[in-house]
């Protein structure tokens, strides 16, 4: 089984956002990045299939010259290669862009089976791996939390709201995004890492005709929605004075 | 014309559907533009009617007996023919998990922007929409680009049901045969099913503690029972401690789990992020214990603490006996 995982990087969940001049995209140069927490889960489901039914596993990933870290991440983790769609354009690509470039890089690929995150913790579109799909023109299937894949066939349990699921059988090629919680994950091994720096990254330049389908014309820290009250002092002093407004101004406890 | 895609399922509406129904009336409010609503469905016209207490300009039902159970594949065919008939500016649709499985397939079908999890409209003359990013900690007013019609999916509560405008008498209701080639649908769905019975209905409590990412090890997750137990509350949490088996997933609020409304909702070590939020936001006080000032669960508790919960909650705990 020939399984792709598209992964992104994304600024850390340490990060403290900042603002670029014209306030419409963040300073890329301050921030720390990890790999996009949902794609580590479909990285590790897309492992596993390997495991269970062989065959291979490619890391593809769009993105600006320094997403090679989360590509050599996956690699050391256990991924066979990887694809590379490098252009500094992509860092703030929408996800018609995003995609667009992805599908251009792996149609020749002809993969049985395409995992990605649900939605990336940076712009949130939960958009790409269904545009994906439909730029291959392959079904699909959204926010999965268990695959079985036997004999060509592909049955997976879609998680809807409020503690329901759904399985959905479709045929293969098919494009899948994954929800965090479908595995427990795996790190990479010295072994892993050593073993990824031989392992081959195919680079492939981002299609010329793309044209964003949206624009950031304001970036901001969110205005808050209520008046909150900040308690400050000495964590005793912030305890008993929460406790006492707890109390006496809303009343939610005796 | 501004078209807003209902949702329901065996001919149950999903509420979410009014929710977007106030943001067309509002979009609408600045240009005039007359607001229609499509019902997609193998039977729709008991939901389409009672839509049709809107104050809108018609209610589409958009059947077929394909569309039942729901199919990306059919609804995507159905939904794609629809719109070119009707030929609408914007299409409108509740950010729910069904939304996200089909509009950017839509949306990529018909070479069009999508604009999803939007919180809010800020008009003109080129309306701009407001979403978050980052996980919270950044906001963006955001412009589609490229020729109508523009996908936008609204967050569940940016608006409130009851600010909808009704009509002084039902809009019309026409039926409109979807055209859906049933051969075609890729997807076989099954019922859909409960994992386990929800033991704990958390949505009647009174009061909630709630930990997320920063309790940092399950061993921590005692401090926690412990200001539940001298607060009389039930024990929840965000997602990533349900999956890490920290604490069984009935106890999980949030947009996969339950949806909570308590008097008190203490949130430990929970940044905020809006899959979380949209479970526990109606809560009438939250109190938000963090050590990260910028965490957006301080933008919508009434009190916030900034510091080590590991040294504040026991002080809560002790504050509370005396």
């Amino acid at each position: 089984m020939k399984v792709a995982v598209c992964i992104k990087q994304v600024p850390s969940r340490e990060w403290h956002p900042r603002l670029n001049d014209d306030r419409t995209w963040i300073r890329d140069q301050d921030a720390n990045f990890e790999m996009n927490e949902p794609d580590a889960y479909a990285l590790e489901e897309a492992l596993r299939l390997k495991e269970k039914h062989g065959g291979e596993v490619v890391v593809c990933s769009a993105g600006p010259a320094r997403v090679a870290q989360v590509i050599r991440e996956a690699l050391a983790r256990g991924a066979d290669r990887a694809i590379h769609v490098e252009d500094d354009g992509l860092a703030s690509a929408d996800a018609f862009v995003t995609s667009g470039a992805l599908a251009a890089a792996m149609k020749d690929e002809t993969f049985d089976l395409i995992l990605t995150g649900l939605q990336s913790d940076d712009q949130g579109f939960a958009q790409v791996g269904v545009i994906l799909a439909e730029k291959l023109g392959l079904p699909h299937a959204t926010i999965i939390m268990e695959v079985q894949a036997e004999g060509g066939s592909l049955r997976v349990k879609r998680e809807l709201e409020g503690g329901w699921f759904q399985w959905v059988a479709m045929p293969l090629p098919a494009v899948l995004t994954i929800q965090s919680g479908i595995n427990q994950l795996r790190y990479a091994t010295l072994k892993g890492i050593m073993a990824a720096k031989k392992k081959e990254i195919r680079k492939a330049a981002a299609p010329s005709s793309a044209s964003p389908k949206q624009k950031i014309v304001s970036l901001y820290v969110p205005e808050k929605g209520k008046k909150t009250q900040m308690i400050g002092g000495s964590p005793a002093e912030a305890a008993k004075e929460l406790v006492k407004r707890l109390r006496d101004e809303a009343r939610v406890i005796s | 014309m501004i078209l807003v895609i209902a949702e329901q399922r065996e001919g149950k509406l999903n509420r979410a559907t009014w929710e977007t129904i106030v943001g067309a009336q509002q979009l609408a409010g600045a240009s005039g533009a007359p607001v229609a609503i499509v019902v997609p469905g193998a039977k729709t016209s008991g939901v389409a009617n009672e839509l049709a207490a809107a104050q809108v300009k018609e209610v589409v039902a958009l059947e077929h007996a394909a569309l039942e159970p729901y199919t990306p594949d059919g609804y995507t065919a159905a939904l794609q023919d629809a719109i070119g008939q009707l030929s609408p500016t914007y299409v409108l649709l509740p950010h729910t998990y069904q939304t996200r499985d089909f509009a950017p397939k839509l949306a990529a079908r018909l070479d069009r922007a999508l604009l999803t999890d939007v919180t809010a409209i800020k008009p003109g003359s080129e309306p701009s929409f407001v979403r978050p990013m980052f996980q919270g900690k950044l906001t963006a007013d955001v412009v589609p680009q490229g020729p109508a019609p523009h996908f936008v999916t609204f967050q569940i509560g940016a608006y409130r049901v009851d600010r909808v405008a009704k009509g002084a008498s039902p809009a019309p209701v026409r039926a409109l045969t979807a055209k859906v080639d049933a051969a075609a649908i890729r997807e076989k769905p099954e019922p859909p099913f409960q994992q386990a019975k929800q033991a704990v209905d958390l949505s009647q409590a009174e009061r909630i503690v709630s930990v997320g990412r920063g309790i940092k090890d399950q061993t921590n997750i005692d401090v926690a029972k412990k200001l539940a137990d001298a607060l009389g509350a039930e024990i929840a949490a965000s997602r990533p401690i349900c999956d890490a088996g920290w604490l069984p997933m009935e106890r999980q609020v949030g947009s996969s789990g339950q949806t909570v409304a308590p008097k008190l909702y203490v949130a430990l070590g929970i940044s905020g992020a809006i899959q979380h939020l949209v479970g526990m936001k109606g809560s009438n006080t939250v109190v938000a214990i963090n050590k990260d000032p910028d965490a957006p669960i301080f933008e919508i508790a009434d009190y916030g603490i900034v510091g080590d919960l590991f040294e504040i909650v026991p002080a809560i705990i002790e504050a509370v006996k005396q």
